[in-house]
């Protein structure tokens, strides 16, 4: 049976997330920050009226914010990482097929049918997930997975859609291509987009009717890979059940500078600590591992200091002492004292799944306690990040990242839930 | 240590040794009866059936949502201050039902009650009077409340 792809994208999901228990925010501006409350990284279509773009610094934007009465959140992936899950789950629910492609969007095969629009069964989609979990969509449909994506791109920029469009069997495509540029093609990077301009092709259309020689050529098979997407040519399958991540990385910057070695070794213990959950929640396990600390490269009057040390593991590990040791290691090799570090972070490596290990002749053979491990990530499932820690983590954390507008964790802990009014 | 439930074979007089699979644990149930050797427990086909409250509370888990209320305006139909209520997002809010609706951007749990004309949402409590819909009220159904929870403290 033929198939089409929707392309089910949430609406500025951070700020959705924030306003589904502050209904007084509906027609609010708000923004969402990074982590560390450095840039923008959401914004409500109130807020991108005002010529807010995505990375904007916060520094630089606050008086304009406060002029217009901008509410301003710090990043809660805790509700935010809750509420994908729901979403993901409905669509689960109504269809068999679909790939979770970010926190906030999923492809969905659909059944063909020739010569009519999809767009019903999808509008009854968008609204049992806008029901259910409270967070607006909007869905666009194709043939291909990059045709989908410029289907959601049109639902999304043109109101007169309802956040629904479906180009599939579409008689306008051409017009439709031609207003679409090619960099906001799925795929087409900076880079690819600079070398097509160079070369006449500046929208979709262009692009779907380039010389499948020249592409291949400059923008490798990947390149005509989209070009064939385009063509209605369907090379990009639905990935069901995403590979596992072949490494992992934990890294923040500082909420203030960092100079001590024994701040520092906290820092990367707490990142260790969450890479090592990671990696332990996909059933793998590390071979190597990397510890990384940087000054702030924009502070150009300070001495500068960046570097990175790799350590291999006797056998791969999934036991956060062994894995300490470790980063403690290249911690201890690469950091200098004398300098303002802004950053750290540690990435796992040459990542094995557990059971397939292979044991280390010469080497130490050193006793691991994975159901140590196991009770410690239940413990802070259940109980919230950090109930349980390494001691090596510290407790002060006076490095910590600054958040100082998060909203509750509404709804994964049992002390922060939504509360209802009943005075009236 | 010998890799778990792995087959080794050696050249020697012994032909093969086996690893003790040690990986997976399997939880018994308590036999609450005493072991009377000769006679099978009359019990022992209803074993494994076990309670959880997630069963009768959370229909269905991705529309479902736990909220703390606070005030009386509802203690007539046993929803206490501090109480924890369960929403469910997924249930049409139909006439009778109690359901957290967001009044003027404020979430607040009510009675909907649905007349042939209007609609009017009541407080479970005398001292609140009811509020009618209106084009005027912001108004907008949240979600069914489908069970509320007293924790004594």
């Amino acid at each position: 049976m033929k198939k089409v792809f929707a392309l089910v994208d949430c609406n500025n999901f951070y700020a959705s997330c924030e306003r589904l228990f502050r209904p007084e925010l509906n027609n609010q501006p708000i923004v969402v920050l990074s982590n560390n409350d450095g840039c923008v990284i959401a914004r409500s279509n109130e807020v991108k009226a005002l010529g807010v773009k995505m990375g904007d610094p916060y520094f630089k934007l606050k008086d304009l914010l406060a002029k217009h009465h901008v509410h301003v959140f710090s990043s809660n992936y805790a509700l935010y990482g809750d509420l994908s899950c729901r979403v993901m789950t409905i669509l689960q629910q109504m269809e068999p097929e679909v790939e979770i492609y970010s926190i906030d969007e999923a492809f969905v095969s659909l059944p063909y049918t020739p010569g009519k629009l999809h767009t019903d069964y999808a509008r009854s989609l968008k609204e049992k997930v806008r029901r259910c979990v409270g967070i607006p969509v909007a869905m666009g449909i194709g043939p291909t997975k990059t045709l989908a994506k410029v289907a959601n791109r049109l639902a999304k920029k043109n109101a007169q859609y309802g956040g629904v469009f479906d180009i599939t069997d579409s008689n306008q495509i051409d017009e439709l291509l031609a207003r679409c540029d090619v960099e906001d093609v799925w795929g087409i990077g900076r880079q690819s987009g600079r070398k097509l301009r160079m070369r006449g092709i500046l929208t979709a259309r262009d692009l779907r009717d380039a010389d499948e020689v020249w592409i291949r050529k400059n923008l490798t098979v990947t390149g005509l890979r989209t070009v064939m997407e385009l063509r209605g040519v369907s090379c990009l399958p639905l990935e069901l059940a995403p590979p596992d991540k072949k490494s992992i990385v934990s890294s923040k910057s500082f909420g203030r500078p960092v100079s001590s070695l024994a701040d520092m070794k906290e820092a990367v213990a707490t990142y260790l600590s969450t890479a090592a959950e990671k990696l332990r929640s996909q059933g793998s396990a590390a071979g190597a591992i990397q510890v990384f600390i940087s000054t702030n490269v924009f502070n150009v009057n300070q001495p500068q200091h960046t570097q990175s040390m790799m350590a291999s593991l006797p056998q791969p590990s999934a036991y956060t002492p062994h894995l300490l040791k470790a980063a403690m290691h290249c911690l201890e090799g690469i950091f200098r004292s004398g300098y303002l570090y802004k950053k750290a972070g540690v990435m796992l490596t040459e990542i094995v799944s557990s059971g397939q290990q292979q044991i280390n002749m010469f080497g130490p053979v050193s006793a691991e306690k994975p159901e140590l491990m196991q009770a410690i990530d239940r413990i802070n499932r259940k109980w919230g990040r950090q109930t349980v820690q390494i001691a090596a983590a510290g407790l002060a954390k006076p490095w910590k990242m600054v958040q100082a507008h998060t909203s509750p964790a509404y709804t994964t802990n049992w002390s922060e839930l939504p509360i209802v009014n009943a005075t009236s | 240590m010998i890799e778990t439930g792995q087959k080794y074979t050696l050249g020697s007089s012994i032909s093969e040794i086996y690893g003790v699979e040690q990986k997976s644990r399997v939880s018994l149930p308590l036999y609450s009866c005493g072991v009377s050797a000769g006679f099978p427990s009359p019990a022992d086909d209803y074993i494994g059936q076990q309670l959880d409250l997630n069963d009768l509370l959370v229909r269905n888990p991705a529309a479902t949502f736990f909220v703390r209320t606070a005030g009386d305006s509802m203690t007539g139909v046993g929803i206490n201050d501090n109480d924890l209520l369960v929403v469910d997002r997924s249930l049409e809010p139909a006439h009778g039902k109690i359901i957290i609706a967001a009044i003027n951007g404020e979430l607040t749990v009510k009675r909907l009650v649905k007349t042939g004309t209007s609609c009017r949402l009541e407080a479970e409590n005398p001292n609140y009077p009811p509020i009618e819909i209106t084009e005027d009220l912001s108004c907008i159904t949240w979600g069914v409340v489908t069970s509320v929870i007293h924790q004594f403290r």
